[in-house]
């Protein structure tokens, strides 16, 4: 009895508030919008039969058909991808140093990394737009310094959103990768050395190797959230920055065609759950490994 | 292999340069007297005065911490629980649907989690209120509770609740008096943790908030939204301020209690 409570609470909560919302979701991406409320039909007021004959796939045939749709998912993924790589670039410097610091300083070097987990996304975000905006912190040391002449744009391009990705997603590359070479043996790259290779051929081919379970978990760890980001495109991305989850709040919010947004996020999941397969998998690989 | 090369000084400077500048010049211009933020004009308060005077920004703070803490006590117990029945509670029918909405959850985009929160509850008649954002909040931060209590519960020695059930206890006396001060440290830091991500969240709770109920977060994005503010950065920086001092002491304290374990660990090997 004690055991089913147990097990019946928490599940119950995310059926009721985990699942149950998603088959709504399917559902209204399937109804058509209507000025009613709630403002898209049919209803199960309407009855069963009805009910499902008034389903359709026409919000997915409308998403398909517009080229807008295309181009946001496009430069979503576009845009993941091409951050997910930055972060990487950025990342992997840190936690190389990192893992190479004296091992009294590793934890405060941690803490370092995870302390901006706990300050608020939203104001990190919002730090930037001081910093890149025309008359922001950064032009102004340009200027002053002589590198140029004019104020760069960056604040509301494309650049922004990838410097505000890197900024916040970096730490959850920093760490796997830190984890993965905190725990390669020095020896093996000194065997690398001793037979012959440059510190950068041993680096290339037993370094990276050897962190290459950390690399791949840190780029899903910044690859899935950024595809889905919406904070990020609207504070600092401009209007010619098209990302998925942007769109879905515009639908939402400004459009109000709850059925074309709730079909916009069905896409959006059926495109997520590769990457997050495939996460899992490579998890679930490491696993093993260690085991 | 102790030996910082040139090359890792430079990226550990420029690295952590990168993570805290934005964050220091932020802290900084919040002091500054100029209503335009881009120029220095001495040092001020004033920000901070006009700051504890806006209406607004005190009633969104107040419904911002009355939901973090309802939020974060009830993911913590459902979370604890959803915890234990993963690691321990062995097979039952749908245990795979069920490990499956705890993860689910972290890779969620927000905006999806949003909208379906929204529509069920609008699908149900509830108004949007408090209520409303603590049953969202709830629900992503105790699948965050679960993995950080599970990976805890997974490492500790199961033969000490076996013990305590060979001596005599009831399986909840059990959990009490052996499991729960074991698992402690998870489940406060589990506590901590959806207390910040519901402090943190903006998307979810513009999705469920309704118009009597303002979060922090909403109210600072639709400022910030028209662009940088003084009074948005002073609130900032004592966000930031409280984050920073909560971190640093909860950290001093743990250090500090696995000082004492280890004390108390090589004292008992002593005694023996």
């Amino acid at each position: 009895m004690q055991r089913f409570a147990l097990i019946a609470v928490p599940y119950v909560w995310l059926l009721a508030l985990f699942l149950v919302p998603f088959i709504i979701v399917f559902k209204i991406s399937l109804s058509d919008i209507a000025l009613s409320i709630p403002p898209y039909t049919p209803t199960l007021e309407d009855g069963f039969g009805p009910f499902f004959a008034a389903l359709d796939f026409e919000n997915f045939a409308f998403l398909a058909s517009d080229d807008l749709y295309w181009r946001a998912y496009a430069s979503s993924l576009r845009i993941a991808a091409i951050s997910t790589f930055l972060t990487l670039l950025v990342g992997y410097p840190i936690a190389y140093a990192m893992a190479r610091a004296p091992e009294e300083w590793r934890p405060t070097l941690m803490m370092l990394v995870i302390l901006p987990f706990w300050t608020s996304f939203l104001i990190r975000v919002y730090a930037w737009m001081g910093i890149l905006s025309q008359e922001g912190f950064l032009n102004q040391f340009l200027l002053w310094t002589g590198i140029i002449s004019d104020p760069l744009m960056i604040l509301n391009t494309n650049t922004a959103v990838y410097i505000g990705i890197i900024y916040t997603y970096v730490p959850f590359m920093i760490l796997p990768i830190f984890s993965a070479l905190d725990r390669l043996d020095g020896s093996l790259i000194e065997a690398a050395e001793d037979l012959g290779c440059s510190r950068l051929q041993a680096f290339w081919l037993v370094t990276i190797p050897l962190s290459k379970n950390g690399i791949i978990a840190g780029s899903f760890l910044v690859f899935i959230p950024a595809l889905g980001e919406f904070v990020i495109p609207s504070l600092l991305g401009g209007s010619g920055t098209l990302m998925i989850g942007k769109v879905l709040w515009e639908e939402f919010f400004n459009n109000r065609d709850w059925p074309v947004a709730s079909a916009v996020a069905v896409i959006l999941l059926l495109i997520l759950i590769i990457p997050i397969i495939l996460f899992q998998r490579n998890q679930q690989r490491q696993a093993e490994e260690e085991a | 292999m102790n030996r910082l090369s040139w090359f890792n000084v430079t990226s550990l400077t420029l690295g952590f340069a990168f993570l805290y500048l934005p964050m220091v010049i932020l802290v900084i211009y919040s002091f500054n007297e100029s209503k335009l933020v881009t120029v220095w004009a001495g040092f001020s308060t004033k920000w901070y005065g006009e700051l504890l005077q806006n209406e607004a920004f005190l009633d969104a703070a107040w419904v911002t911490i009355k939901v973090a803490v309802l939020s974060s006590t009830f993911a913590t117990v459902l979370g604890t629980m959803a915890a234990y029945v993963l690691v321990r509670g062995g097979r039952f029918l749908g245990r795979t649907v069920f490990s499956g909405m705890i993860y689910a959850p972290l890779v969620m985009p927000e905006v999806i989690t949003g909208l379906s929160l929204l529509l069920l509850f609008i699908g149900i008649g509830l108004d949007r209120d408090v209520l409303t954002i603590v049953l969202a909040h709830t629900t992503f931060s105790m699948c965050y509770v679960s993995v950080v209590v599970s990976s805890r519960l997974m490492t500790f020695d199961r033969s000490l609740e076996e013990a305590a059930l060979d001596l005599g206890c009831s399986s909840f006396d059990a959990f009490r008096l052996v499991t729960l001060p074991i698992i402690a440290p998870a489940v406060i830091s589990g506590w901590l943790l959806a207390f910040t991500l519901s402090l943190d969240d903006l998307v979810i709770a513009s999705f469920t908030a309704g118009p009597s109920a303002t979060t922090l977060p909403i109210k600072i994005f639709s400022a910030v939204r028209l662009g940088v503010s003084p009074e948005i950065n002073a609130l900032s920086t004592i966000m930031i301020g409280i984050v920073t001092v909560g971190v640093i002491s909860a950290s001093l304290v743990s250090k500090r209690n696995s000082l004492r374990q280890q004390r108390e660990e090589q004292a008992a090997a002593r005694a023996a």
